[in-house]
């Protein structure tokens, strides 16, 4: 089987990826370091009949997104940390209405327009906190470009899967380091479609009513069936309510329909884990100066391993559990605060082991970086 | 004429209070399409939060209940993924032109092919009578207590100026006017703004003693006239009804289309 070898940026990297998995419909606003996103979709999508707009804000994007979903299209908005914060209402309504989209964030160092130009890991807790409410979401990251293209075209399989907004975390040394993408040949990586609605024309046709698999087929506007969306809860025919059981059970589904089915979501990769005594803990960009350590130390016999984390939300609290099980030392090796490590502590269970290694500078973490704080947590002094 | 056929009357009775001028509009809106013609299937209704916006769960349409002022950033992504499908847009005054007005000004520039009806009725009356951007300095209202010092302003001439290629003002007292404006603000290719002056005996002609819905109806038939009439020229003060603009102009939908073929043919060249 044959495959075609790109040079590319990490943002185009997603964009291949999104067209790889069928995306028809695009809206979003410029904003560094996602832009490229932007720009390459304006000039790709209209050549494959598929529509690009570029909306006056981050909130009518996402917004447009979710009408252009409802005709039955796969679609996509790219945008970073404050366009980010723009779109937490519409995500909200998007979680709340079970509308299918995928919503890449290239992260920037913030709080407020931060920095434009440089890394940070710190939208983690906004992908999975930002909008209001009790929730599930969906939230995966890559650190290198193939795996920004696996991973995109699989946020667009579970977008569908799960009716849900999936959002896309990628931190700008991703977005824009350029190297080699391999794409596979159309149909090698199997894709999700929408799944449509059974029901005929004349019959009764309810939106909210999950089939016995917990999915709901949806139907087109414009199709034969006429229904109410709304971000308000709603019944089984989308019409608001207050009926606390109704609230209650439309809650737990929209929760359940997430957490239940975590163990398929989270995906992982994991490097010499077998016999580690120091799991590092990692994504996106950072993982790659991690790994560079972990295989540098390993030559020295050292015993690190990585375990690089794909889906950060449903956070993988099992795949964690038993990865650092035997493990002295736990470090989380992360660009922002600690968002993951917090994740970490709650999920192993002896959290006193478990430390940070970070920058939160707007600067690249180097293998140097961690191995300086490495020693430290391993009693070899500095 | 049966309207009857487009209520969803499982969902009845409605929210909105006795006197409100929005059933009036609803009725105006539902013979205006029955007048068209218009398959049910090929209506898309796309409403942001507030009284007005409880519209769209009433009517057996494919119906988008959405977020406060961003109805017509949703109906865009409808419009422009699926051109052929009929986008009607309802919005209060609050949710059309305070959180929503950038949405608004963009859609008129656009000229994309979208009726958006303004029920202008002065107030938000969902969250309890605040003022809102067309309530005009010297009203009350629970945020202004002691009369609102923002000054309003003019939703057709602003329409107009952001690109709207169909523009028009109507009230809920000149019913018949009403329905007409609408088949014509809904036939017409481009961004339609249809302003209708509706009462809020409940929340705005209350506080600023305009009587009941009758009597704040007898405002509308004694305080508007035609576009362009004698009167008008006598007391200025009078608001003006009827279709300011309607001109042909490069429709969005249609443009991208265009550009969607430039892409290709550019594509099979190479």
């Amino acid at each position: 089987m044959s495959s075609t070898v790109k040079f590319v940026q990490g943002n185009e990297a997603c964009v291949e990826g999104a067209l790889y998995a069928g995306l028809e419909f695009f809206a979003g606003y410029p904003i560094t370091p996602s832009t490229e996103i932007a720009e390459h979709l304006a000039a790709r999508l209209p050549r494959q009949g598929g529509k690009f707009i570029q909306m006056e804000d981050e909130i009518a994007s996402m917004c447009a997104i979710i009408g252009a979903s409802l005709t039955g299209c796969k679609v996509m908005t790219a945008t970073s940390g404050p366009g980010f914060s723009l779109k937490q209402e519409a995500l909200g309504y998007a979680v709340m209405a079970e509308i299918p989209c995928v919503v890449v964030s290239v992260m920037r160092g913030g709080p407020s327009t931060g920095l434009p130009t440089h890394v940070s890991q710190g939208d983690v807790n906004q992908a999975r906190w930002g909008t209001h409410g009790d929730h599930a979401i969906i939230c995966m990251t890559a650190s290198n470009n193939q795996d920004v293209f696996a991973t995109t075209v699989e946020a667009f399989n579970l977008a569908e899967t799960y009716r849900t907004p999936v959002i896309l975390l990628f931190d700008e040394v991703v977005g824009h380091m350029r190297e080699k993408l391999e794409m596979p040949e159309p149909g090698a990586v199997p894709l999700v479609g929408r799944l449509r609605t059974s029901v005929k024309d004349g019959v009764n046709y309810h939106p909210y009513l999950p089939r016995e698999d917990g999915r709901l087929p949806m139907s087109d506007f414009g199709g034969v069936h006429r229904y109410n969306v709304t971000g308000l809860f709603h019944d089984m025919w989308g019409f608001p309510t207050d009926n606390p059981t109704v609230v209650r059970e439309l809650l737990r589904h929209l929760v359940d329909k997430i957490d239940n089915n975590a163990a398929q979501i989270c995906k992982y990769k994991e490097f010499h884990l077998e016999d580690a005594e120091c799991v590092l803990i990692s994504y996106g960009s950072s993982a790659r100066s991690a790994l560079h350590l972990v295989e540098e130390r390993r030559a020295l016999g050292d015993k690190l391993g990585l375990l690089e984390l794909q889906t950060l939300w449903p956070f993988p609290e099992a795949v964690v559990r038993e990865k650092c099980s035997r493990a002295k030392h736990v470090v989380v090796v992360e660009m922002n605060m600690g968002q993951v490590m917090a994740q970490v502590k709650l999920a192993v269970d002896k959290p006193g082991r478990v430390y940070l290694v970070n920058r939160y500078d707007g600067v690249f973490i180097t293998p140097n970086d961690i191995m300086n704080i490495l020693r430290l947590i391993q009693g070899k002094g500095v | 004429m049966s309207i009857k056929k487009y209520i969803r009357s499982r969902f009845f009775p409605h929210i909105w209070c006795p006197g409100c001028g929005h059933g009036t509009v609803l009725n105006g809106l539902l013979r205006a399409l029955d007048g068209l013609g218009i398959n049910k299937n090929s209506v898309v209704m796309v409403s942001g939060i507030g009284c007005s916006s409880r519209i769209s769960g009433y009517v057996d349409f494919h119906t988008l209940h959405t977020l406060h002022g961003r109805a017509l950033a949703f109906a865009t992504g409808v419009k422009l993924s699926r051109p052929e499908l009929k986008l009607i847009v309802p919005m209060g005054d609050g949710d059309a032109l305070a959180i929503g007005g950038n949405h608004f000004i963009h859609a008129a520039r656009r000229n994309i092919d979208i009726t958006a009806i303004v029920m202008n009725n002065r107030v938000y009356g969902m969250t309890g009578g605040q003022y809102s951007p067309l309530s005009g300095e010297g009203t009350l209202s629970t945020t202004a207590p002691l009369g609102n010092i923002d000054q309003m302003f003019d939703v057709a001439a602003l329409a107009q100026a952001a690109g709207a290629s169909f523009v028009a003002r109507t009230t809920s007292y000149h019913v018949k006017e009403l329905s007409k404006v609408l088949m014509k603000a809904i036939s017409h290719k481009g961004f339609s703004v249809v302003e209708v002056l509706s009462q809020c005996p409940t929340y705005f002609g209350r506080k600023n003693k305009q009587g009941d819905a009758v009597s704040m109806m007898e405002g509308y038939k004694s305080g508007t006239t035609p576009i362009g009439s004698k009167a008008k020229q006598e007391n200025p003060d009078l608001i003006e009804r009827g279709i300011f603009v309607e001109r042909q102009s490069p429709e969005y939908c249609e443009e991208y289309a265009k550009i969607m073929d430039k892409a290709q043919k550019k594509k099979a060249k190479a």
